[in-house]
Parts: structure tokens; C-alpha cells; sequence
């Protein structure tokens, strides 16, 4: 399996890792009962999204993401657990009983949300569809309006203003519930499964158009989704749901440094099946300055062996130039401790295929 | 003749107007509170929803004609008699409030829920979501069940007529039933043809094409033409 490669991403942009939280979780749990019968949905979720970064939760259907998008503006009520959005802990503001009081239902319209289904109202107009937070707001006719026109030229829609959604193909509906997400000027985007009822073309200028907005505007930018492409190709960092857990999380780049990520690898996969028993196969992953480094002939020439190479692949996650490459090494892995060492030594990340990663897998005990 | 059919056509009207607007008046909330408060719903109350859905269950089935001799104290109550037009409406409106709340239920539950959701994401409370979801998206719906309600009050009235409301049913009892004049009972068979269609045709005309301002295709209403019920619920809330 191999993901077309995404062009414009190229450049890298380095996070500050201690950068501002703008989205906490911790310990958040969400069980439902309906019937006697529990079903946790979401089981200690911790997640820290950090000021302009856009943060990807990726998992199958039923892993909890979305139970955990919607926790995150208390559209669901977690059972335990407390969830902070630009400082203020919105599960202190959400008070008792089923309804949303004031405080929470300001604080929800400083967070944008865009849904997989668009949710637009049939019966308003698009300009009308994104003035309707702002009518919520108590914005004035003249303001409203204006604000919107500037919203839809921002997305690229500024001739629809008068259309009504039905008369619009998906993507369109998509740019306008961005607009109207961005209509309370949030800091938060979250997005809701966004680009899954979209085709591959469409996705691609959703995603770029969510890309463009995150540079211009500096907004943090949470989205969940079940395509390994969408991580791929806009975030910084991401997190693997299972089960309501998290079970791996941070920076795409820490990501694949780390040995043995399933995410690492199913963001970049390589294949590759080893011709024999007695033969060793190893991954190596390069990043940045390793890149450029002739390693595989250096190893060759030092220890005096044939190596052969199975798979490889150069692309761009999340605007990092990253290569992996599958070798096989002749002998079994004790013949090869000190090849396999020395690759390590020129900072390269190496996994053994068949033994155990060296390091914890991280965020696995978090 | 001419003056007795003319009144009683204005009759008939003058009833199923008035207790038209207080079917609506009352029924549209009350199938609101039936929404809202419904497992689920954003002002779950299930005791409440039980309670009220009892009522409207009971206050629907109940035959017409028994219903109009049992609130004959309450109309007195609140018109001072028990004849005449204005009588009748009391009845009338009674009955058509229930039965007006049914299908705004039906037609509010047609909403899809994500778009409550995005409101609710935007901030807005219960008020703002039935101010500017449940209504304006279940509008078509909510319209062509004011034309089903009007054109049952119709018949209704008709009954209310046996009992001294005057109106079109007066109009065919008296001289067609008990005097055998066919020929004015076919008239007045005939003018509430032409009353029931006109009034259909007036209904669906507005619900489609406050449908098609939604930017539906005209090309597919066209046909439910013959199945008045139909055109608000089936596209409302899809995604095209």
C-alpha cells in the first residue's frame, strides 16, 4: 500500500514542543448505558493539543473518536474526566443536568465544528448558513453580513452567497460549513470526520484549504478521521485510538523515530518479504540529515556484505521529507548485531523485522 | 337558495378558519413538547412525554360527534351557548389541536439531529434550535399538515353542522337528508369539492415551493401531487 504523495507540503515546519496546550484532556471516560448495558466508549482519554498545531486522532469506526470530538465542546457529557480549551476547564462550566448553561454555550461558540455531513441548513441561503452563529452572537444585520461575504471569499465561495446548499456539490458544503465554523473567530477548528464524504480530489483541496487557514489564522485545527491519508498529509501531530484508548501519540516526527509505531508504519508503509530463512530483514527510516548519508554502501563496503534491498519509499508526512527503505542482510539477526549497530550509530532508526522494538512504544503508557 | 348556500359556504369556512388557527396556535408547540421531551430529546422529560402523549393519544381517537356533546359545558363556559358557529368552533379546535400536534411531531422528527447538533456547537440554546432548525427545516412538512388538518376540520364541521352550527353539513342534512331535495345536497357535495381541492391545491402549491426554495428539484414534487402528505418529510434533512 502506497499514498500518492502530496504536493505543497514540502518545507517542515518545527514545532515548539512545550508549545501552549490549547486543548487538554485527562482521564476523560465516557460510558453509556442504555438498557442495564455499559459500553465505554472512551476510556481515560488524555490529549494535549498544542497552539497552532493540527492534531490528528485516527482509528477505526467505534475506537471512540468521535465520542471524544464532541466531549471536547460537551456536545456529550464526559462520565469523568476534564477537558480544558484555551484555559478554561469547560467540564466545570457544563454544571449539572443535561442542558448547557451560558458560560458553556459561550465558550462552545469560541470552537468552531465541521461535520462529515456538513449540517447546513436546507432552508437558508449559504450566506445566510454562515451568518447563523453570528445571529446566535447578537451580531448586527450590517455586521453579519459583512463578516460572512469576507468568511465565503476566504473559502473560495464568494460568488454562492445566495445559492441555497442543495444547489452545491460536497465540497462546496464542506467550504461553507468552514466558513460558518469560522464565523465566532475560534481558535479551535474541530472537525468532525470532515473530508469522508468527499472523493480523493476534493479531500485533497479540503485538507489544503484547512492547511491554508491553520498558517494564515493560527488556529489549532483537532480532527479525527479513519484515513491514514488525512494524517498524512496536514498534521503536525497524531494519535492512535483503539478501544476508547489512546494508544500512541505525538509528533509525526517522533512518530516515526519511534521503533515499532503502528502508526509509523501505516503512515509509511513499506513491503517486502524476506527470500529465506537464514536471512535478516531490516527496516530503516530516514529523517532529515540521515537522508543524505550513503549508509547502505558504507555498511557494504565496511562489513563486506550483500545486501539487498526489497522496498522503499521517499514522501512527505506531515511536511517532513522522510525515506524508509527494507533490506534484507544475509544471516540470521545474531550474525548481524554489529551491521545493525553501526547502522544506529549513523543516526538512522532501524526495526528488526521479528524482535522486539528496543524502546517503549511511547505514549503507550500515558 | 343562492343566499342560503353563501352563507352556509362562509359558514363552514368562518369555523374551520378560526378553529384552524387555534389548532395551529396550540398544536405546533404542543408537538414541539413532544419532540423535545422524548428519550433523547433535548429536554428529555419521559414522565412528561408519557403524560402529554396520553392526552394527545386520547383527545385523537376520540369519536368527533361525542367529543363536541361532552365539551358542551365548556363551550358554554366559553362562548355562552351551545349553538351557532362560534359554538362550534370550540370543539373544533379542540379536536384539530391534537391531531395537528401528531403530525407536527412527525414532521419535526424528520429534522436531522446533526444540524440541532451544529447549532448547539454554535452555542445556541433549546429556544434557538426550535426558532431556527425545527421550524424553518420542517416548514414545507409543518405546511402540508395544516392542509391535511384544514381539510379534515372540513369534515368535522360538517358534523358540528347536525348539531345547529349551520355550515355546508347543515346545509345537507336539513334540505337533503330531511327534506329530500337531492338536488341542493349535490350542490353542496359539489362545492366542497371544489373547497377541499382548492384548499389542497393551495396547500401543496406553498409547500412546494417553499421546497424548491430550498433548492430541490421542482421535477420530483410535481408527482406527490397525488399524495399530499408526502412531499415535505420525504427530502427534508438528506444530504444530496
Amino acid at each position: 500500500m502506497t499514498f500518492p504523495s502530496v504536493p505543497g507540503h514540502t518545507h517542515a515546519r518545527v514545532l515548539d514542543s512545550d508549545g501552549n496546550p490549547v486543548i487538554t484532556t485527562s482521564g476523560l471516560t465516557k460510558v453509556y448505558r442504555s438498557r442495564g448495558r455499559e459500553v465505554t466508549a472512551l476510556d481515560g482519554v488524555d490529549l494535549h493539543v498544542r497552539e497552532g498545531e493540527v492534531y490528528g486522532v485516527i482509528g477505526q469506526s467505534g475506537a471512540g473518536k468521535s465520542s471524544l470530538i464532541r466531549c471536547v465542546n460537551l456536545l456529550e457529557r464526559p462520565t469523568a474526566g476534564t477537558v480544558t480549551v484555551a484555559g478554561q476547564d469547560l467540564t466545570a462550566l457544563a454544571g449539572r443536568g443535561p442542558r448547557a448553561g451560558k458560560e458553556l454555550r459561550q465558550a462552545r461558540s469560541r470552537i468552531g465544528m465541521v461535520f462529515q455531513h456538513f449540517n447546513l441548513l436546507s432552508s437558508r441561503t449559504v450566506q445566510d448558513n454562515v451568518e447563523l452563529p453570528l445571529e446566535i452572537l447578537g451580531k448586527s444585520g450590517k455586521e453579519r453580513s459583512r463578516k460572512a461575504l469576507e468568511l465565503l471569499d476566504l473559502v473560495g465561495l464568494a460568488d454562492k452567497a445566495k445559492a441555497h446548499p442543495a444547489q452545491l456539490s460536497g465540497g462546496q458544503k464542506q467550504r461553507v460549513g468552514i466558513a460558518r465554523a469560522l464565523a465566532g473567530d475560534p481558535k479551535v477548528l474541530l472537525s468532525d470526520e470532515a473530508t469522508s464524504a468527499l472523493d480523493p480530489e476534493t479531500t485533497r483541496s479540503i485538507l489544503q484549504l484547512l492547511r491554508d487557514l491553520n498558517r494564515q489564522l493560527g488556529l489549532t485545527v483537532l480532527l479525527i478521521t479513519h484515513e491514514m491519508d488525512v494524517v498524512k498529509s496536514i498534521c503536525d501531530s497524531a494519535a492512535l485510538m483503539e478501544r476508547g484508548r489512546i494508544v500512541e501519540s505525538g509528533t509525526v516526527s517522533e512518530l516515526l523515530a519511534t521503533p515499532g509505531s503502528e502508526l509509523a508504519s501505516a503512515l509509511f508503509p513499506v513491503d517486502g518479504e524476506a527470500t529465506g530463512a537464514d536471512r535478516t530483514v531490516v527496516d530503516v527510516t530516514f529523517q532529515g540529515e540521515a537522508a543524505t548519508q550513503p549508509v547502505i554502501s558504507q555498511l557494504s563496503r565496511t562489513y563486506n556484505i550483500d545486501i539487498s534491498i526489497l522496498g522503499a519509499a521517499i514522501d512527505t508526512v506531515g511536511g517532513l521529507q522522510v525515506g524508509r527503505m527494507r533490506i534484507e542482510l544475509p544471516g540470521r539477526y545474531d550474525d548481524n548485531v554489529v551491521p545493525i549497530g553501526f547502522l544506529r550509530e549513523q543516526g538512522l532508526q532501524i526495526d528488526v523485522l521479528g524482535q522486539e522494538p528496543v524502546l517503549l512504544k511511547e505514549g503507550a503508557e500515558l | 337558495m343562492q343566499p342560503l348556500l353563501s352563507q352556509a359556504c362562509w359558514d363552514t369556512l368562518y369555523m374551520v378558519g378560526w378553529s384552524t388557527l387555534i389548532a395551529v396556535v396550540g398544536g405546533l408547540p404542543l408537538g414541539i413538547v413532544l419532540v423535545l421531551t422524548d428519550r433523547g430529546g433535548l429536554l428529555q422529560n419521559v414522565l412528561a412525554n408519557k403524560v402529554i402523549g396520553q392526552i394527545v393519544n386520547v383527545a385523537r381517537s376520540m369519536p368527533f360527534i361525542i367529543l363536541m356533546v361532552a365539551l358542551m359545558t365548556f363551550t358554554r363556559w366559553i362562548t355562552g351557548t351551545t349553538i351557532g358557529r362560534e359554538a362550534a368552533i370550540v370543539p373544533l379546535a379542540i379536536g384539530a389541536i391534537p391531531f395537528f400536534a401528531r403530525l407536527v411531531e412527525t414532521a419535526v422528527r424528520e429534522v436531522d439531529g446533526g444540524l440541532v447538533e451544529a447549532v448547539q456547537s454554535m452555542g445556541g440554546n433549546t429556544w434557538t434550535v426550535v426558532r431556527k432548525v425545527l421550524v424553518p427545516e420542517s416548514l414545507p412538512s409543518l405546511i402540508s399538515s395544516t392542509t391535511t388538518t384544514i381539510v379534515a376540520l372540513i369534515g368535522y364541521s360538517a358534523m358540528a353542522g347536525t348539531v345547529g352550527a349551520g355550515g355546508l353539513g347543515d346545509i345537507a342534512i336539513r334540505y337533503g337528508y330531511q327534506r329530500f331535495q337531492t338536488e341542493l345536497m349535490w350542490i353542496t357535495v359539489a362545492i366542497l369539492a371544489v373547497v377541499i381541492s382548492l384548499i389542497q391545491f393551495a396547500g401543496d402549491y406553498a409547500a412546494r415551493s417553499l421546497h424548491r426554495r430550498g433548492g430541490h428539484s421542482g421535477a420530483a414534487p410535481r408527482l406527490r401531487l397525488l399524495k399530499p402528505k408526502e412531499p415535505a418529510t420525504a427530502d427534508v434533512g438528506k444530504v444530496a
